[in-house]
């Protein structure tokens, strides 16, 4: 159910990746790379029949967040399922390097942002899309390391799934909303590899149980749930920036404490509602259930907020 | 897939200042359009089309939306996933009225 | 090639590496009077949150130690485990944080090398061997995206369309030359070329700071494009008052 207040927001779902950006930027204030008249296309899609979009569904540039220099980077998950691929990975990758060569320069951005929303590498152009998520890793931890926080936003129509669940957990943020997705095998790729009843993927509160927006911020894969508006996500990448883990021995030290207990903690249990029982969280079972108010008081008192990522 | 130029002539220029307009998302039975001014009266509308033989639905839809709007001087791509044709004229009208706004 | 017979052709000087939990390899190793970390992963075992987590254990015990210690990846894994359980348990955190560990390794001094001597796909092959600074593949090696069958499944082309176009190009096909061309793959190592060993003493001697694999995919005419892009958005980005416009 949708409540009235929220229906007449300009839902993050529902948006496209260029109003997206224009929802989370300072009015007027991005400034495309690379844009539609610059023509850089996917020169594999032809050998599938296939049209290209101008953008090859990665609209990249720079912009500002209540006047603070920011990169941003999204995908447009309705084209080929905002895929990685030659030119939409490279694209990333060069923004990414780009904000670490520009730091303490002029030029210089505090954050990027990556409104993540892909089904992963594109299959075809599988080898280049599945090199683009490694450099888009070492981008963008190089990128911390340059001391730049990368904030992934995610609740698009394809999630964050393959290549975008591991670049999700390299990112020093993570915020998610309800309809947020993370998973690296998607639903449908277990089901088919594994049968229906290692992973029914029609069973779509299963389904949203096991990868949805509410079960990653609970046991500590997102950082951050919000509602599923665009200004949500803008209040929340804008107060974000301030306490975020570096790129350090000491983080991916907690990080591997934290992934350690989990499995120690979870590794047995077969669904969501096991966990959130073992976590002391009342009627495990309802909190899908929940209204986005009542599940955020639930997560203030029950979430693993950490800041090992 | 299909890829061919439409050419014609509007009654007068485009009214309006911006340059560069883009609209629409290439997802199936939908389309992306980049309107550029180009200046003169000409129309160049470039068509990469994934429904091949349709070309004469384009001609009629794209006679229509130069009647109505008159987009002289504007070049514009399209790339296009099986969009119908209300969806194009739609998006032609669209795009057409982004330009027409003062930059 | 057998565990045993790998070690024993990269590590002639001696190593101590034996296996541990859950098909993963680990010890020590000498390379031209050296010492360096030896890490692996055996038998096609698919990358579960158990092995990433075990994995890089290992590897931020080598960080910790501060000598800088070159470190080795022996893989032959499948892809990521394809479970509910481990999808459920953040696969993408157990995944993301073994790239991370091995990521921050070469960001602090240590070389860092892959071996790929049997399988690697999918999030695996991401969270394993590209993650390391250079990449070796051993003839015989094979590593994929994904198989053809589930590309064409997928793209709803034919098996035989498929293949007959992988043979035209190496952007979506599984194998060693095709992600040679990409710049995955450093150097192809065939056992016919000679002793393994001398030829790691020599990759562990060069160093690698910079990720240059979209520059080799364009030399080897894999990925034309990539290198190109990434370098047009770094000069646009860098002066952002010319050639860019609002839209």
């Amino acid at each position: 159910m949708i409540p009235k207040n929220i229906s007449k927001a300009a839902s993050w779902y529902e948006s496209s990746a260029r109003d997206r950006i224009n929802g989370l930027l300072d009015h007027g204030s991005f400034r495309e790379i690379l844009g539609p008249e610059a023509g850089v296309i996917s020169p594999h899609l032809a050998l599938f029949d296939l049209p290209p979009a101008f953008d090859d569904g990665m609209i990249i540039g720079r912009g500002t967040m209540n006047g603070h220099p920011v990169a941003i980077a999204a995908q447009e998950g309705q084209f080929m399922g905002g895929t990685f691929a030659e030119v939409s990975g490279a694209k990333l990758v060069g923004l990414l390097r780009a904000a670490t060569a520009a730091a303490d320069t002029a030029q210089a951005v505090s954050t990027v942002f990556l409104l993540l929303d892909t089904g992963g590498v594109r299959l075809q152009e599988a080898n280049a899309g599945e090199m683009a998520v490694s450099e888009t890793v070492r981008a963008l931890l190089e990128a911390r390391s340059a001391g730049i926080a990368v904030i992934a936003l995610i609740g698009g129509r394809a999630g964050a799934f393959g290549g975008g669940g591991i670049v999700t957990a390299c990112c020093s943020h993570v915020i998610i909303s309800e309809q947020g997705r993370i998973s690296i095998s998607g639903p449908e790729v277990i089901e088919t590899n594994k049968g229906a009843e290692e992973f029914d993927s029609r069973d779509r509160a299963l389904v949203w149980r096991v990868t949805g927006g509410r079960s990653r911020a609970l046991l500590g894969g997102a950082d951050s749930y919000v509602k599923g508006d665009v200004a949500s996500f803008r209040q929340a990448a804008a107060v974000t920036r301030n306490t975020l883990p570096d790129f350090s021995l000491a983080t991916l030290d907690a990080e591997q404490k934290r992934l350690e207990e989990r499995l120690n903690a979870y590794g047995d249990c077969r669904d969501t509602p096991e966990i959130w029982a073992r976590a002391g969280i009342d009627d495990p079972k309802n909190v899908s259930e929940l209204s986005d108010d009542a599940f955020i008081a639930l997560l203030a008192e029950k979430g693993h907020a950490h800041g090992a990522r | 897939m299909e890829k061919f130029t439409i050419s014609t002539r509007a009654q007068r220029p485009l009214s309006g200042t911006t340059r560069q307009a883009i609209l629409g998302v290439v997802a199936s039975g939908n389309l992306e359009l980049l309107f550029e001014r180009i200046g003169g009266d000409t129309v160049e509308i470039n068509i990469l089309t994934a429904s091949t033989g349709y070309r004469t639905v384009w001609e009629a839809v794209i006679r229509d939306f130069v009647e109505r709007t008159s987009p002289g001087g504007v070049r514009i791509t399209i790339h296009d996933n099986g969009a119908r044709p209300d969806t194009v004229m739609l998006r032609l009208m669209q795009g057409a009225k982004m330009l027409e706004m003062p930059s | 090639m057998a565990p045993a017979d790998l070690l024993a052709a990269l590590f002639p000087e001696g190593h101590n590496v034996t296996p541990g939990a859950e098909n993963t390899l680990l010890g020590t190793a000498i390379v031209a009077n050296e010492s360096v970390a030896v890490l692996g992963i055996t038998d096609a075992t698919p990358l579960s949150p158990e092995i990433a987590i075990t994995l890089a254990g290992f590897v931020l015990d080598i960080i910790r130690a501060g000598e800088k210690t070159p470190i080795v990846l022996l893989i032959d894994t499948a892809s990521q485990r394809m479970t509910r359980r481990d999808e459920m348990l953040g696969l993408n955190e157990y995944l993301g944080h073994l790239a991370k560990v091995i990521t921050l390794a070469g960001a602090q001094g240590h070389r860092t090398v892959g071996i790929l001597y049997g399988t690697a796909a999918a999030g695996a092959f991401i969270a394993t061997a590209l993650a390391t600074q250079t990449l070796i593949a051993l003839d015989g090696a094979h590593p994929s995206v994904m198989d053809l069958p589930s590309i064409a499944r997928v793209t709803k082309l034919p098996l035989d369309v498929l293949t007959e176009k992988a043979a035209s190009t190496p952007i979506f096909a599984p194998g060693v030359v095709p992600l040679a061309a990409m710049g995955a793959v450093a150097e192809v190592w065939a056992a016919a070329d000679g002793p393994l060993a001398p030829r790691l003493a020599t990759v562990l001697a060069t160093s690698s700071n910079q990720d240059t694999r979209d520059v080799l995919g364009a030399e080897r005419g894999g990925r034309k494009q990539a290198h190109d892009v990434a370098l047009r958005v770094a000069a646009a980005f860098l002066k952002p008052a010319s050639g860019e416009g609002a839209i």
